[in-house]
């Protein structure tokens, strides 16, 4: 009797730490080969066929398909460069300038990947579109009410995800410090 | 006191294994991946266009606003795929993906530097069947090796600005992705010779 029971909770333990695991690393993602600059985090290798199993599980758990790098590399950042979550009641303004890219786009979505709804159909800029200074360098301003210059609406949302996208570029799987992609900085310009 | 602590060591120990086990049986046992997102909306071996991403299409997570996308699911099994793609004019990719949607390969249109991104896919083991010859003389053809026999192409055609969409979706419209009906894989094994329409 006692040794059923010893074996039940081992089995109970077993089965909650695996899948506890499991889930928490398919959800959240691990840090294999993940390359971070400032706030903006990416993984150069989910585009190539040597991508890690952590990574295959959270993308067929998402339902996602990562950007090959022949293609580009994808940069997400859910906080400004002080850690702090990206609001959708702030203004939070992302500036600077982007690595060496044919074309880049930045896009708006809420935690889960799927784009605000705002009535101005923005969802994003592309950087042909995009408004710079004479020094080539842009700005652009994620607020809830409409703003001059590069604005992109947040819908209020309390909390969004940014995506730098670029296409065609030498960034990807053998870029390892910031001097090799210079991003754009993030920061809470501020909150009502 | 001491079995219960063994029992929790030996509960977390078979723990980290079923961890393993669950991580990479996970693609296999998804049943929301992309690929089967997308089987019940596209043809096999026929390019179906995506609907352009916004808020209420919630077919994929993070799909990019500013492009046209359209995919082909390919499956091998009744040979190689020729697949054609006309460059647009701002920028095209072309990335391909097995069942469990690993990228495995992409090219943009500057790397494959003319108007119409032209490629063969098939099977190492149609590659390994190719005659000799045929390799030199489509040696300007790109043949790409899949790791599955089926997979997904995904196609797509950036819109640089909201205005030039309608100008990247017709482009991707002109795309064909069909099996070389005429290749030597349609007949018997012994393909030594050169079928006369997959020499371009």
């Amino acid at each position: 009797m006692r040794l059923i029971f010893i074996t039940l909770l081992a089995l109970v333990i077993a089965a909650a730490v695996g899948l506890g695991a499991t889930w928490v690393t398919a959800t959240r993602g691990t840090d294999f080969g993940t390359l971070r600059i400032g706030a903006w985090t990416a993984r150069p290798k989910t585009g190539t066929a040597d991508v890690d199993p952590y990574s295959r599980a959270s993308i067929a758990r998402a339902g996602d398909l990562p950007i090959g790098q022949g293609d580009g590399v994808a940069f997400l950042a859910t906080t400004d460069d002080k850690k702090r979550p990206l609001d959708g009641r702030c203004d939070v303004v992302v500036s600077g300038v982007t690595p060496a890219a044919r074309f880049w786009t930045l896009t708006l979505y809420d935690l889960k990947g799927h784009l605000v709804a705002n009535s101005l159909q923005r969802y994003g800029f592309t950087s042909e579109e995009i408004i710079r200074g004479a020094d080539g360098s842009f700005e652009v301003r994620m607020a809830s009410r409409s703003r001059a210059g590069n604005w992109l609406p947040t819908g209020g949302i309390e909390r969004y995800a940014l995506m730098l996208r670029l296409y065609d570029t030498p960034v990807g799987v053998a870029t390892r410090t910031p001097r090799d992609a210079p991003m754009p900085t993030i920061a809470t310009a501020g909150c009502p | 006191m001491i079995r219960l602590l063994f029992t929790i060591v030996a509960g977390v120990l078979l723990g980290g294994v079923v961890h393993l086990v669950s991580v990479l049986a996970l693609p296999r046992i998804a049943s929301q991946d992309a690929y089967s997102r997308l089987s019940a909306i596209t043809k096999v071996n026929a390019v179906t266009a995506l609907p352009v991403a916004d808020p209420g299409n919630t077919l994929m997570p993070y799909m990019d606003p500013a492009f046209a996308i359209a995919t082909c699911r390919y499956d091998l099994s009744d040979g190689p795929i020729k697949l054609a793609v006309p460059v647009s004019q701002a920028y095209t990719s072309v990335t391909f993906y097995t069942r469990s949607d690993v990228a495995y390969y992409a090219i943009n249109d500057r790397s494959a530097g003319r108007k119409v991104i032209e490629l063969n896919l098939m099977t190492e083991a149609q590659h390994a069947d190719l005659p000799e010859d045929e390799d030199i003389t489509a040696a300007d053809r790109l043949i790409i090796d899949s790791p599955t026999s089926t997979g997904l192409i995904v196609l797509k055609a950036l819109a640089a600005e909201p205005g030039l969409m309608p100008l990247a979706q017709a482009s991707l419209a002109a795309a064909s992705c069909k099996v070389q009906t005429d290749s030597p894989q349609a007949e018997a094994p012994p393909a030594k010779q050169v079928a006369p329409a997959s020499k371009r």
